[in-house]
């Protein structure tokens, strides 16, 4: 599959068009500077600065705070859990989606809607079903599965209160992970699958082999997205569990909406970047793509 | 930014604008009443008021804020925007955001007496002296003491007294057999409204419910009735053996407390899928309750304590920014709202009462009508011990919540030890207290400077 | 087809289904909460068929004041917000895709980390300067801020699709005499349409379903998600879903429309 060099015209090429990629990515930067860069500064000085005098009074608040210590852990278990669980359910979803079935369309437009779905909306639909007096204890009396109702959301349950959260957080957000997949299949030449069944290879070998990894940049894509976006979670997480259990970003919105501390809100989000950021570079670091992989 | 321009030459005379506007609302007002003009028909204007701005963190429920614009607002002489914020935070934030850019679209706030101690500055208030006089003595006057709220510890009228409210408790009648032996529902006290929840886990399960949410006011139970009511004060007796008797009851009434309570932020939801079936909450939070299903439910005043019935009275309050683009017409908006008419429809439409004398509409549902039932007790009970909302604190507000619901967090979930928690967060009250120099308030005893942890 | 083979359409179609009913079974409740009469919201056991219907809450929900002035700005927003990002961003997308000039890893990583900073504590300093430059309460002022949002995506987004399509069609394009411009417009271009339609019905979904930041920067001209915070915060449980449902009924729509173009993406292949 080795690409049928032409190094003359390619030095040629590089030559002539070498300033183009900074002019095409000089609108993005510009826009993000003005529009993120300089606010982002503004309010990560808030959390350094106080009335105006540098100091890491929020940072101390923030880390000491009682509750500080079950939302980096929580955040953590939510994104160990969660992300590998819906990448392997998008996968699925994307596959099923590009497969030969019947009503492929009708299945492409319901795997899409939890998108159509923001959070606040989401928390509100999982907290009725989760509630004591909501929809799931409905159903399992219905089946005898249960007599009276069960108490899901007791904050004394630890892991029971996560579940519903991941529940309800793969529910909402999977679908965003499937589109990039869909897209990425796309570009996969069904005679790649084609060539590695001729040679004998199953179906689970040939999306290990040859499937997943030309899926690779959508994957790439996808993981940062979602990591990222899962280092924010906190709407749904208040909906359902209210007070019962914490994450960073929760922790954010509420120093910044019910306490009235915008510094410490602060201190929170630049740890959210941080974190973000650290977790970027490892998925960077270890899904590098080389262009080398994606030309034939 | 809104567009207030009324184009009219006549606002360029120098007349007094607002003995025009007066004369303008009256005789419009007249006239439309007999019929003889329809409102719109009065020149190319607005309405003599023009277009003003009204912005409140309260009434933010859609059947309340519809109540406001169709029902409180009728007889208005002038177009008002009215929004409402969809929480504290982001009433907080715009008017934090028009005063430090110095320039805004409101023209009235509605806001409680909570949000005006919390400004970084008072005086981003117009005084309002000129309004307030009018409303100092007569049949429909506003009490004194609600009006000295409105002052925040000035001579300076910041913010006119509009509504009031407070918290009760609530009830759905299948659990009134349960009342331990010799309970007056009227009269309760903690040991017998503990003993009734824990006869009620026995038949139906943990069916106390308190607002323990983040957007849930359970902090106000602690400041306004638990605390008080065991120890007689709130800031000053913050750590002693009565306090932490309060605390004590606490973890008992939490033992027979819905889990789900750190869900719940309006109790009326709870109570009337019936996850709950005692509940504690601002009148305003239990309104649809009683609205719904008024023959399923009674309402009753808070429990009775070792130091008395400590209950918390909430006030709301006009005001006017000094960045309004409007201000005669933010003055009338004003005084429609106080006006005897519209106070007497406030109960009816949008679940909080009047502030000015006089009595109750004769509209108020069976519902409503309990409930007041139940506020008159409690605000006349000989026991009574209003404790109020904090004053003079500004922006530390919210650190204050934060220590009470620190402390509950600390002993009643987490179960620490009540008087190490209690010792340890007077450290934090006493921080709050001394950073803002804040005088100590009802109930605790008048203060010399900063209000000082005992 | 051999049984095994039947077998496995049939477990094929079975996974679509289960995870199909997955996905509705939660919209259906809401839909049917919306339309409820307000009593049977609250029974229990909860009602799972539509016995006990009612337009009531719906219908005083939409005819509170300015839910349909919030929901075209809602649209405006949307279309602005993608309109701006795409422009903006596929270029750079097509730039990370097809050179590897310096800096190309630092700034994808610096794009994405834009994402990275919750958007709720950036709404501050953003409406302090909004209010400054006169477009606070603005279609513009939220539009801008939802494209900051959105710009990652698309820029990913984008850089992943053009990296799909293989070099060789630019290049074959050019040596046949097309500038590069061209053979972008000609050849590149429908190509990556299904993409770029997938990047811009993302970013449309994300500026129509932003409640946090739209809250903040708007008063009086309220998006629809805006407007309906202050029910889903303050509201009893029938309003709740009432809102949350009418949040989601404009989005059904959007992507009904829109499948059909994504179903045209089957079955190509790119040579």
């Amino acid at each position: 599959m080795a690409s049928v060099a032409q190094p003359a015209a390619q030095a040629r090429r590089a030559r002539r068009w070498e300033g183009l990629p900074y002019w095409l990515v000089l609108p993005t930067l510009a826009y993000l500077v003005i529009f993120f860069a300089w606010p982002t500064i503004q309010a990560f000085g808030l959390a350094f600065r106080e009335d105006g005098v540098w100091t890491l009074d929020a940072f101390d608040t923030m880390v000491n705070d009682l509750r500080f210590k079950e939302a980096l852990r929580v955040t953590l278990i939510l994104i160990v859990v969660i992300i590998p669980l819906q990448f392997a359910l998008a996968v699925a979803m994307a596959l099923l989606v590009n497969a030969q079935l019947r009503a492929r369309g009708f299945f492409l437009y319901v795997f899409l809607l939890p998108l159509a779905i923001s959070d606040l909306a989401a928390g509100i639909v999982w907290s009725s079903i989760f509630t004591e007096r909501g929809y799931l204890n409905t159903v399992l009396e219905k089946l005898g599965i249960i007599d009276t109702p069960y108490i899901w959301l007791d904050f004394q349950k630890e892991s029971l209160l996560l579940f519903t959260i991941v529940v309800a957080e793969i529910w909402r957000s999977t679908a965003l992970l499937m589109i990039i997949l869909v897209a990425g299949l796309q570009g996969i030449p069904k005679e790649f699958n084609e060539a590695a069944g001729v040679f004998g290879a199953g179906f689970w070998q040939r999306l290990w082999h040859v499937t997943l990894p030309m899926l690779k940049p959508s994957i790439q894509v996808a993981l940062l997205l979602r990591v990222i976006l899962a280092f924010e979670v906190f709407a749904t997480v208040i909906a359902i569990a209210g007070e019962g259990t914490t994450t960073l970003a929760a922790e954010a919105y509420r120093w910044e909406n019910t306490n009235q501390d915008e510094n410490v809100a602060a201190a929170y989000a630049s740890l959210i970047l941080v974190l973000s950021l650290v977790s970027a570079g490892i998925i960077l670091r270890f899904l590098r793509t080389r262009k080398e992989q994606l030309l034939r | 930014m809104a567009d207030h321009d009324d184009g009219n030459p006549l606002w360029d005379a120098s007349i007094d604008r607002r003995e025009l506007l007066k004369r303008g609302a009256v005789a419009g007002g007249a006239l439309a009443a007999a019929g003889v003009l329809p409102r719109h028909a009065f020149g190319a204007l607005p309405g003599a008021a023009g277009n003003v701005t009204f912005y409140s963190n309260q009434l933010a429920q859609v059947a309340e804020s519809e109540a406001f614009r169709k029902t409180l607002l009728q007889g208005f002489d002038g177009k008002v925007d009215a929004i409402f914020a969809a929480s504290d935070a982001e009433f907080d934030t715009r008017v934090r955001t028009e005063a430090r850019a110095n320039k805004g679209t409101v023209d009235v706030l509605g806001a409680l007496h909570g949000n005006y101690t919390t400004l970084e500055d008072k005086n981003y208030l117009l005084d309002l002296s000129d309004i307030a006089k009018d409303f100092t003595t007569g049949k429909y006057a506003i009490a004194k003491n609600l009006m000295t709220l409105g002052k925040l510890g000035t001579n300076k009228q910041y913010y006119m007294p509009w509504m009031q409210a407070t918290y009760l408790m609530a009830a759905n009648k299948k659990v009134l057999p349960l009342l331990p032996k010799g309970a007056k529902i009227n009269r309760l006290t903690y040991g017998q409204l503990n003993q009734w929840a824990k006869n009620i886990e026995a038949k139906n399960g943990k069916r106390l419910g308190f607002p323990a949410s983040s957007n849930g006011l359970i902090h106000r139970f602690f400041q306004g009735f638990l605390v008080p009511a065991f120890s007689g004060g709130v800031v000053t007796t913050f750590k002693t053996p009565q306090a932490a008797a309060g605390w004590t009851w606490m973890k008992g009434a939490w033992s027979h407390t819905h889990p789900q309570s750190l869900t719940y932020g309006f109790m009326q939801d709870p109570l009337l899928s019936e996850e709950v079936l005692l509940a504690f909450d601002h009148v305003a939070r239990l309104k649809n309750a009683l609205e719904l299903r008024a023959n399923d439910f009674v309402v009753f005043p808070a429990p009775t304590g070792p130091k008395g019935l400590a209950y918390m009275p909430v006030l709301a309050g006009l005001a006017i920014p000094k960045t309004a683009s409007n201000i005669p017409g933010a003055k009338a908006l004003i005084r429609h709202l106080l006006s005897r008419s519209t106070q007497a429809k406030t109960l009816s439409s949008v679940g909080f009462y009047p502030v000015v004398a006089g009595r109750l509409s004769k509209r108020v549902s069976s519902g409503l009508r309990a409930e007041a039932n139940a506020v008159k007790i409690q605000q006349t009970s000989p026991k009574a011990l209003p404790s109020l909302l904090p004053i003079g604190l500004g922006g530390e507000g919210g650190n204050f919540n934060t220590v009470y619901r620190n402390a509950f967090t600390r002993i009643v979930i987490k179960g620490e030890p009540t008087t190490a928690v209690l010792a340890d967060e007077a450290a934090n009250l006493q921080a709050i207290m001394d950073k803002t120099g804040a005088p100590c308030w009802k109930p605790d005893p008048p203060s010399n400077g900063a209000c000082k942890v005992k | 087809m051999t049984a095994r083979a039947a077998l496995g359409r049939i477990g094929v179609h079975l996974a679509a289904i289960l995870l199909a009913l997955w996905v509705l079974i939660p919209i259906y409740f809401i839909t049917l909460a919306a339309f409820s009469t307000q009593e049977s919201v609250y029974q229990y056991p909860k009602a799972l068929l539509p016995t006990d219907l009612s337009t009531d809450t719906m219908s005083f929900f939409l005819h509170s004041e300015g839910i349909v002035p919030s929901l075209q700005r809602s649209v405006i927003v949307a279309l602005l917000t993608l309109v701006i990002s795409l422009g903006i961003g596929t270029p750079a997308g097509y730039a990370l895709a097809r050179f590897s000039f310096r800096g190309a890893d630092t700034f994808r990583l610096s794009v994405v980390g834009t994402r990275a900073f919750p958007i709720v504590i950036l709404s501050i300093p953003l409406a302090v300067t909004f209010v400054r430059w006169g477009i606070d309460d603005t279609v513009y002022g939220v539009a801008f801020a939802h494209t900051a949002l959105a710009l990652p995506f698309a820029v990913l987004v984008t850089s992943s699709v053009f990296a799909g399509i293989s070099v060789e069609l630019e290049e074959a394009a050019m040596t046949l005499g097309c500038s590069r411009a061209s053979a972008i417009a000609r050849v590149i271009l429908p190509l990556a349409l299904p993409g770029l339609a997938a990047a811009a019905i993302f970013v449309f979904i994300i500026s129509w379903n932003e409640v946090f930041a739209a809250a903040i920067l708007t008063l009086q001209h309220r998006t629809l998600p805006a407007q309906v915070l202050a029910v889903l915060n303050a509201s009893p449980l029938p309003f709740k879903f009432a809102g949350g449902f009418f949040l989601l009924a404009p989005s059904l729509i959007v992507i009904l429309i829109i499948r059909k173009y994504l179903f045209n993406m089957w079955g190509r292949v790119v040579k």
